[in-house]
């Protein structure tokens, strides 16, 4: 009998509605957390896994040896190389394409690799333009290597203890 | 305007001056609200945003203030689509039918004392009928476009409307029965003397069974079974796109704007200050806190805010409950609360007056 005459007295206030328009009155004035993108960004790990790139010694000197451990434990099949056998008896890659569509970005060919010559760099902002530009080649991961090795050497040293 | 008038019929025919001037207080009234509309828009997805902890809208023009005319623009030029084996004509006609009433309510909207367009005796009696009206455009365009969705949203909306419209007319009887007035001008006049002449005090039930019902009226969250996303994906307006969408766009928000306009002039003495003549010798207070429009402006405004409110807070009803609300809940309110007053009359109690 009590019970249906609270029920009764709460719905008529609409008791719970009030409360209900409380809570979101609340959050009117609470802080928001949006980050206003181009301008703002989320910290990012050192660990961050974005576009490829390979790397070179610093003489200059490619270290990729071709050895495949990165094709073979590629889970989506997206590296694809061929290799031959240099005039001065090393052995390099003769072709080195990644399909960026096919590729997860796992990690794992980072982790495979006996030299760290593939590496996943911090960055995530690029597009493509046409249909094929998905696969990149051996050169383009080079230039892109190169053009950002002071901070893909930066981010690997801060990351290297816990590895 | 008189000064206006005598200029015109200084060199045209008193009819056609008249048409004239006619014509323009329509424009000052219908481009002001349709600004309104826009920037409705606009206010819906910053509070409703600012309610989930997001930002809302903010990227076009300063802040974000010129999204409204972006979305204006966009809608305007995209294509109208006509689905195959629609009817034509009544798939055209339909958004303008849906338009026409919302827009037509307006003249005999008061905005001040004697700021009206038409100062018809039977103001209130007006605006039911031609709100009424419509659903004529939302059924239509339900049929018309040969959906299933669509028609079952119109279809929806049909029995959602019918059933809210007596609980709504019901309300304002109390309005009628405390004022002695059809006349919207003079059911304001009524409720003078400051915040305690105003009628939400005798008649809060009444008020709040009005403003629900004026949320289902609008098709509106809580009540906006019309368009449920998940089982009808859209409503009504499934298959309209570009102008002929905005023009239901526009409806819908022109309906909220008048419901909250209505709630302000029934229930909470519309340009009147709610200090009364506390302030009318003091020189500049007496000015912001003495009757005018923006008395209006900021109880309306504060209606349409709390309809975004109830927007972010209120999940959606089921479509049987909607009906169990109308017609076992707020219809009976009504009924009670109005004899309620009866009485009250009756025997001269009438401490509102």
């Amino acid at each position: 009998m009590f019970r249906s005459m609270t029920h009764f007295v709460k719905s008529f206030t609409l008791f719970e509605l009030f409360k209900g328009l409380g809570i979101t009155g609340k959050y009117l004035f609470k802080r928001k957390v949006t980050i206003q993108y181009p301008e703002q960004k989320t910290p990012m790990s050192p660990r961050f896994r974005g576009h490829h790139a390979l790397r070179r010694y610093p003489n200059g000197q490619e270290r990729c040896i071709a050895c495949k451990l990165c094709e073979a434990v590629c889970p989506a099949l997206a590296i694809d190389i061929e290799m031959e056998e240099r005039p001065d008896g090393t052995r390099r890659t003769t072709k080195y394409d990644i399909d960026f569509f096919k590729c997860i970005y796992c990690g794992f060919c980072e982790e495979a690799c006996p030299v760290d010559a593939i590496v996943e760099t911090h960055i995530f902002e690029y597009h493509f333009e046409e249909r094929g530009k998905n696969v990149i080649t051996k050169e383009e991961l080079l230039a892109f290597g190169d053009k950002h090795e002071a901070e893909i050497a930066k981010r690997k040293a801060a990351d290297a203890p816990y590895k | 305007m008189d000064t206006l008038t005598t200029f015109l019929n200084s060199f045209l025919p008193e009819g056609l001056s008249a048409f004239i001037v006619i014509m323009l207080k329509i424009v000052a009234i219908l481009l002001p609200l349709i600004l309104a509309v826009a920037y409705t828009t606009f206010a819906e997805r910053k509070v409703i945003g600012y309610m989930q902890s997001r930002m809302g809208p903010n990227r076009v023009g300063p802040k974000g203030w010129l999204q409204p005319i972006a979305d204006t623009v966009k809608l305007m030029f995209k294509e109208i689509i006509t689905p195959t084996k629609a009817s034509k004509i009544v798939f055209f006609i339909a958004p303008m039918l849906a338009l026409a009433p919302a827009l037509a309510v307006w003249s005999v909207i008061p905005f001040w004392d004697g700021g009206v367009l038409a100062n018809v005796n039977a103001g209130l009696l007006l605006i039911l009928a031609v709100n009424s009206l419509d659903v004529f455009g939302i059924i239509l365009a339900g049929w018309a476009s040969n959906s299933k969705y669509a028609i079952l949203s119109s279809l929806r909306v049909g029995a959602q409307v019918v059933s809210y419209e007596i609980a709504m007319g019901f309300a304002l009887v109390g309005v009628l029965m405390v004022s002695g007035s059809l006349n919207l001008t003079e059911i304001v006049q009524a409720q003078g003397g400051g915040m305690f002449g105003w009628n939400v005090f005798p008649l809060c039930g009444l008020f709040v069974v009005f403003f629900i019902s004026g949320v289902a009226e609008t098709n509106r969250a809580p009540f906006d079974v019309a368009e449920g996303e998940s089982e009808i994906v859209a409503g009504f307006h499934v298959e309209y796109s570009g102008m002929a969408f905005a023009l239901f766009f526009l409806a819908e928000y022109a309906s909220m704007i008048l419901i909250s306009t209505l709630t302000a002039l029934l229930f909470f003495g519309g340009w009147l200050s709610p200090f009364g003549n506390l302030v009318a010798d003091i020189p500049v207070l007496s000015f912001i806190l003495g009757d005018g429009f923006h008395w209006l402006l900021l109880k309306t405004m504060f209606f349409l805010f709390c309809y975004l409110w109830f927007r972010a807070t209120f999940p959606r009803y089921r479509y049987d409950q909607i009906m169990r609300l109308g017609w076992k809940i707020l219809i009976p309110v009504t009924l009670v609360w109005i004899f309620g007053i009866g009485i009250a009359i009756a025997y001269g109690w009438q401490p509102w007056l």
